[in-house]
């Protein structure tokens, strides 16, 4: 700009990666990156081509929704996948207390905090699916799969968050109970409890939420749940009915949403 | 907090006993649904299959290890479609999920009454559905393969980045805008002075944030014909080999920590 310092000059938005060399090299990473991706995308163009109408006759197979025919297998699902839902929530906050406890820094050993840190890296990396494909194969097909399951991602959930808010507590009221000669439960049932039980309460609600939506899947792995009765649906060409289970899913999702999300207000 | 009077001497009670009460009474409603729901479980659940658990877990170890690690040629190919599902199937999604915030904004959308509804309804059903739905039908549409994963991720992807980033568009600060608008800027360049600068670091970090759940779903969208590292997984679990589907889990949980440290990075260089 120096060159053409001529009056009048003219103004320019300043980039939002400020470094050249940086903005430039990813610019230059992003173009390389899409072309291999693109030169790798093996899109057979006409088969989606040929889909197209096969993909519309497919969507009004959906229409309209079949509530009646299969109301009973549908509703024994949803019993089922609320079933798993509440008994995983309750299993996994349960587990996740203490190996939360165990992967908070200010207050865990070394290596206590290191295996606690890789349950829940595990834990976390792992789909859900994956995990009850596992589970299926020890445990055999049905609920009980689904339910350790989904404590087991609980786990990944709940333990990360319950350890990051230990880590941010206030350390003066620790230190406070700590000089009364409190030995290490009432440290944790004086000074650590009562800091993070209104954001535990929450965390369950929300993950109460997470845990139905994952219980619709876990089923396409046969453990259990609406996700079973929607792949046996779709299994039988039965799209009104499979319509019908995709309205409920939505429909609930929604509503224990708002359901979780307003307990969430109330409590905090 | 309420101080009760027994034999002349205060004792301090951190609740009231109406409150103390209550809260029994949440506990032992919470109980009995827990309860309910295990005996549910447990009446559907063949208790055969899970006693003798132990005994399937040891065989599924032993097949497991050693893992057979000259199968680790064949699994670039699908680790790299893979990464490719994430990557474009979040890029598809940052394209619709930019204009669907916009109008969803309190702020910026062109008609409270009719866009923003319609806009808001996108992003909801969207938000509902799994990916893994989405794949399970967009597979009988388009075909399996990477096409029908990718569509899968982007449509699952909308609504997740559509909702963050209209809240944050809601969240800027107004006064910038008003500084825009008061140099006699017309509708497109208050759009890009005002309100973009203040969007981008929330509109980066939106969208790394989903590339790194994104990896993570797209290493199972394979499992119902979507492509990826999970179309492999899913052959090797059919054909039951366990010792394939450890390296598999290897690569899985080692890319998806890799791509969370990237993300954790990105964002923190962001913020």
């Amino acid at each position: 700009m120096s060159e053409t310092a001529t009056f009048p000059r003219q103004w320019k938005k300043p980039p939002f990666i400020q470094t050249p060399w940086i903005r430039w090299g990813i610019y230059a990473g992003a173009a390389i990156y899409l072309v291999a991706a693109f030169s790798t995308f093996p899109v057979k163009w006409g088969r989606v081509w040929a889909g197209i109408p096969r993909g519309i006759k497919f969507i009004q197979a959906f229409f309209p929704p079949d509530f009646i025919s299969r109301w009973g297998d549908i509703q024994e699902g949803f019993v089922e996948s609320l079933t798993i839902t509440g008994a995983s929530t309750v299993i996994g906050v349960a587990i996740s207390i203490p190996i939360g406890l165990g992967a908070a820094r200010n207050i865990s050993p070394r290596l206590v905090y290191l295996f606690c840190r890789s349950i829940i890296a595990t834990s976390r990396a792992f789909h859900e699916l994956i995990v009850a494909i596992l589970f299926v194969a020890m445990f055999g097909f049905g609920p009980f799969a689904g339910v350790l399951t989904l404590s087991f991602a609980t786990i990944g959930f709940i333990a990360k968050l319950l350890a990051e808010e230990i880590e941010a507590i206030d350390p003066d009221q620790m230190e406070s109970i700590r000089a009364t000669g409190a030995t290490w439960n009432q440290l944790m049932n004086y000074a650590v409890q009562p800091q993070v039980a209104p954001r535990m309460v929450g965390l369950s609600m929300y993950r109460l939420d997470i845990n139905f939506r994952e219980s619709a899947i876990i089923g396409i792995a046969g453990a259990g749940g609406i996700g079973s009765t929607l792949v046996t649906a779709l299994d039988r060409y039965e799209y009104d009915s499979a319509a019908a289970i995709l309205l409920t899913i939505i429909f609930i999702v929604m509503i224990t949403e708002y359901a979780s999300g307003y307990i969430r207000k109330y409590l905090v | 907090m309420p101080v009760l009077e027994a034999n002349g001497t205060k004792v301090w009670q951190r609740r009231d006993r109406a409150t103390q009460l209550k809260i029994w009474l949440g506990w032992l409603v919470g109980t009995i649904l827990f309860v309910y729901c295990w005996r549910i479980i447990s009446d559907n659940t063949i208790w055969e299959f899970v006693l003798d658990a132990h005994i399937q877990a040891a065989d599924l170890a032993s097949r497991m290890v050693p893992p057979k690690w000259s199968y680790a040629a064949r699994i670039w190919r699908p680790l790299w479609d893979t990464l490719n599902i994430a990557t474009l199937g979040t890029v598809f999604a940052l394209f619709i999920a930019t204009p669907v915030a916009f109008l969803a904004a309190r702020n910026t959308t062109p008609s409270r009454l009719f866009v923003r509804p319609i806009a808001l309804l996108t992003i909801v059903s969207s938000r509902s559905i799994n990916s893994i739905i989405w794949a399970l039908l967009l597979v009988v549409i388009v075909g399996p393969g990477m096409f029908a994963g990718i569509l899968a991720i982007t449509l699952r992807s909308v609504g997740f980045i559509g909702k963050l980033l209209y809240e944050a568009i809601e969240e800027i600060d107004q006064s910038q805008v008003e500084a825009i608008v008061a140099t006699g800027a017309g509708r497109r360049q208050v759009l890009l002075y005002g309100i973009v600068p203040q969007i981008l670091p929330a509109f980066a970090g939106i969208s790394v944030y989903r590339w790194d759940i994104n990896i993570r779903e797209s290493t199972i969208l394979g499992w119902v014909g979507a492509g990826g590292i999970g179309l492999e997984f899913q052959a090797s679990v059919n054909i039951l080999a366990w010792n394939q589907v450890t390296l598999i889990l290897i690569a899985i949980l080692a890319s998806v920590v890799l791509s969370e440290w990237v993300s954790a990075k990105v964002r923190h260089a962001i913020i």
